[in-house]
């Protein structure tokens, strides 16, 4: 826990080392109680390659896996990708034609045309009919990500603190995963304690890989919600379109829905200090009852009922402030009393 | 712009006139706009190979996944190798230290202090600067800064040696986060190096608006000035708001305010508010003098006139104004609402429109023109390309939605070194082959200066292309290290660091030949397209220009 020892080292983390040192325990604790929880079993799941993460060499968007991502990656490749390809060949072929027939051997004598009101109208009016045509689905894009999540969707807290990922879950009696990057082999030590990457049979690439994933079920929409306990960190997850700021003091809000199970990768995404390029995430994704079986697997772990809300997927919006975040100064106060 | 030249030329050659102040006198006491405008070129250089070296290592260290050198370098500043904290510490130190270096004391002292500072007097018709003693100040509060930026890598801060926290040093990560002097030091440099530019641009306003030549009216004054008078509205409005973000970071790090802290009140996102409505002007700041050089050079080789100057005038004016309401686009993923999310991507994408009546603008004067390929116009031709290719991935970024997956990745750090390290640097380095025989009055060697771009141009598309592949593929920016993945494109781009560095080594070669070898300077050595009034007066000017006042006539074009 040598990262927990780091976190103690700054603003009003004394409480939160407590915290992770407590739930560092009980993980430690919870392959003993698999044997005797009921239902509980659990084996990491083995990552597909390509799927979630990173592919050698590639040059696009990694592929999405969630109804934002694929309606965002649409946009992006579809619709903006097309347009400024466009718009650049355009130039560059302006460029070459002005270059081949106005160089001086070609027009040695300059004309002195130095306006042209025609003209400076339609390559104004052009771009703005663009933009607008652009805007109308990336409003659109907008307005569906920043969607509230239906009345009892399955909460997940999440934290950044230097350098690892804490993941609460309130609904399931309320147990804490703490996240550590798996050290490299041949690297210096990131994490004491924790394993090489590729010592276990389901892990998955280095630098993204961790001790213990945060996992959801995949299908339903689930309510991230982000913060940190020291610095600003940020939780991002690129084959989920996900990206939200962990910020101290504030509860930033926002839907993750997975649409099928799997293990999904991110890192973190603001600026946090040293050790910023080590502190990934793993997302594993399953079934609903796998879900609930790894929940049980932890002490005091139990099983919400996702049922209770799931006549009210499409009446949700009504009356609802579709706030990306939860307003800044209730949700600090709200913060600061829960650190 | 026709004037009454020969006049002029009758008074460089009277060389009782041209009294110069002994050494110490004319470079530390200097009042004279040519000689501090050399200052800062110097300066520039100066500042921008060291950062281009800081640079230079963070794409070796990028080469291969792992860390291979930092731990290496960490000694240098005082930090114990051993001490693997301190080495990642070090890469912040770096990428803090390389945005920094080339924002504030690379692109802007060359841009304005030094371009500006040498033309814009010239090019109304006016002796000097308004203020040239304030202008002294404004230069040396600036190396004094770098001074203080350069001391703060070597005093702790935090983890190890040297401020790690960016160069947008967000709170808390540069409160809480960062014990030790170093972010002081940090504050300071910006302290310093702002205060001197609030004074330059009050500089440019009052010479801009009280020191033209008889008949150089607002409507008559080459793009150049615009662009810098804008500028200087720009520095003028948004570097008091940084400096009261920094000063409250440092009454937070130091006196116990709580102005960015949750446990007191505060708010961490408040600082972000502050420095962008600080930090998205400061790169119109950093473009727009790049904008007016780059109409000067097309206007010059097309030998045309610019097309739609007014257009060309107020699109910069309008980007000047737009670019105070868009500064949110940068904090898309800190939890801002639907609907400021909603504003702040349409406010963005507006800026496209002004933008794009720039380029076009500038593809017009070309259109009919009789283009000669002399050095500062390829790297003209280059600059709208580049330019293009960085605005266009602007246009991507400016979408609120889909920002939340490229946020804070490659994808960023490739589409602002096309406007920046590809555009501002485009710009500066035609600014530099177009006017330096001007400024040295000896020719640099044509072939080197297209040999540079050429080289130049392979370089930096090599590293910074693949930039977008690495940004769409998730790789966060601001990691030392990254997954295996990734190799590929970084090691291609540290290639293309290779090639640039050359292309830099050829520059300097070209300056060296030029100061030993090269031929003097005529006054108009570009020819008929060349008409503004730096190409009336001897190459060097006459250290008093203007001593009677140029007349503009009332028949005179752009």
């Amino acid at each position: 826990m040598i990262s927990g020892k780091n976190a103690s080292a700054f603003g009003k983390s004394l409480k939160a080392l407590g915290l992770s040192l407590a739930s560092f325990l009980a993980i430690a604790a919870a392959p003993a109680f698999a044997q005797d929880a009921a239902a509980g079993s659990y084996t990491p799941m083995k990552p597909t390659e390509g799927v979630g993460m990173p592919v050698p060499e590639g040059i696009g968007l990694q592929d999405q896996y969630s109804p934002t991502g694929i309606y965002g990656a649409w946009i992006h490749n579809d619709v903006l990708l097309p347009i400024i390809t466009a718009i650049t060949l355009l130039v560059l072929a302006l460029l070459i034609v002005v270059m081949v027939r106005y160089n001086r051997r070609a027009n040695p004598v300059a004309s002195k045309t130095s306006h042209n009101t025609v003209i400076e109208v339609i390559w104004t009016l052009v771009p703005v009919l663009i933009l607008i045509g652009i805007a109308v689905p990336s409003i659109d894009l907008i307005a569906k990500q920043y969607k509230p999540a239906p009345k009892g969707a399955l909460t997940i807290k999440v934290t950044g603190n230097q350098w690892f990922w804490t993941y609460g879950y309130p609904d399931n009696g309320d147990f804490e995963v703490v996240s550590n990057m798996l050290n490299v082999p041949g690297q210096p030590v990131i994490n004491n304690g924790v394993r090489e990457v590729g010592s276990e049979p389901w892990d998955g690439p280095s630098h993204l890989e961790v001790d213990n994933r945060m996992v959801v079920p995949a299908g339903e929409p689930i309510r991230l919600q982000v913060t940190a306990s020291d610095v600003i960190h940020s939780f991002a997850v690129p084959s989920l379109w996900f990206k939200l700021d962990a910020v101290p003091g504030r509860i930033n809000e926002k839907v993750l829905m997975i649409d099928k199970p799997g293990v999904y990768y991110g890192q973190c995404s603001e600026l946090c200090g040293a050790k910023h390029g080590y502190m990934p995430i793993a997302v594993e994704a399953l079934p609903r009852d796998k879900y609930d079986a790894w929940v049980l697997t932890h002490p005091g772990g139990v099983i919400d009922n996702p049922n209770a809300s799931a006549g009210n997927q499409t009446d949700y919006l009504p009356g609802e402030q579709p706030a990306g975040a939860a307003p800044a100064a209730d949700a600090s106060a709200a913060a600061a009393e829960a650190e | 712009m026709a004037t009454t030249a020969e006049h002029f030329q009758a008074h460089a050659e009277d060389h009782h006139h041209d009294h110069k102040p002994g050494f110490f006198a004319r470079w530390f006491m200097s009042t004279n706009h040519k000689d501090i405008g050399t200052m800062y070129l110097i300066f520039a250089i100066v500042a921008g190979i060291i950062g281009g070296a800081v640079s230079g290592i963070m794409r070796l260290e990028l080469a291969e996944p792992g860390i291979q050198y930092l731990q290496y370098i960490s000694p240098l500043v005082g930090d114990d190798p051993s001490n693997f904290n301190a080495t990642l510490h070090l890469w912040n130190v770096l990428i803090t230290a390389h945005g920094l270096i080339m924002v504030f004391f690379m692109v802007m002292p060359a841009i304005i202090g030094g371009f500006g500072n040498w033309f814009v007097p010239i090019m109304i018709g006016a002796p000097d600067m308004a203020f040239p003693r304030m202008n002294n100040i404004s230069f040396w509060l600036t190396v004094a800064g770098f001074c203080s930026l350069m001391a703060s890598a070597f005093v702790p801060g935090g983890t190890g040696m040297g401020a790690g926290t960016g160069w947008t040093v967000y709170a808390p990560l540069s409160t809480t986060g960062s014990p030790g002097p170093a972010v002081d030091f940090g504050i300071f440099a910006l302290h310093l190096a702002g205060a001197g530019s609030i004074m330059g641009a009050i500089n440019f306003i009052t010479t801009i608006f009280n020191m033209r030549a008889p008949g150089m009216t607002m409507h008559k004054m080459p793009l150049f000035v615009w662009s810098v008078l804008v500028t200087a509205f720009l520095l003028l409005l948004s570097l008091p708001v940084l400096a009261a973000a920094i000063t409250m970071l440092l009454t937070d790090r130091n006196f116990g305010t709580t102005f960015f802290d949750p446990s007191g009140g505060g708010d961490p996102i408040l600082y972000q508010h502050l420095f962008w409505f600080f930090g998205h002007p400061e790169v119109y700041i950093m473009i727009l003098p790049g904008f007016g050089i780059i109409s000067q050079i097309i206007s010059t080789f097309s030998k045309k006139p610019v097309f739609g100057y007014l257009g060309m005038a107020y699109a910069m004016v309008a980007i000047g104004v737009v670019g105070f309401i868009v500064w949110a686009h940068h904090m898309y993923a800190t939890g801002l609402s639907v609907d400021t999310k909603m504003y702040f991507t349409a406010a963005t994408m507006v800026i496209a429109v002004p933008t794009g009546i720039k380029i076009f603008s500038w593809i017009a004067t070309m259109w009919g023109g009789s283009i000669e390929f002399k050095s500062p116009m390829v790297w003209a031709i280059g600059f709208i390309f580049l330019f293009t290719v960085g605005g266009v991935t602007g246009v991507v970024l400016a979408n609120g939605g889909v920002d939340d997956v490229l946020h804070d990745t490659y994808y960023v750090v490739a589409h602002f070194h096309y406007v920046l390290s590809l555009g501002a640097v485009t710009a500066l380095f035609a600014g530099f082959y177009y006017w330096f025989p001007k400024m040295s009055g000896r020719m640099h060697s044509e072939f080197l200066a297209h040999l540079h771009f050429a080289v130049f141009f392979v370089g930096v598309n090599m590293i910074f292309f693949p930039m977008h592949f690495l940004g769409l593929q998730g790789m966060p920016r601001r990691y030392p290290d990254y997954a295996e993945a990734y190799h590929y494109w970084n090691q291609f781009a540290t290639h293309g660091y290779e090639i640039m560095a050359v292309s830099i080594l050829i520059w300097l070669v070209n300056i060296v030949y030029a100061f030993t070898a090269g031929k003097k300077a005529e006054d108009n050595y570009w020819g008929e397209g060349a008409t503004t009034l730096e190409w009336t007066l001897s190459s060097p000017p006459p250290f008093h220009q203007f001593e009677t006042l140029p007349v503009i006539e009332e028949a005179a074009h752009h």
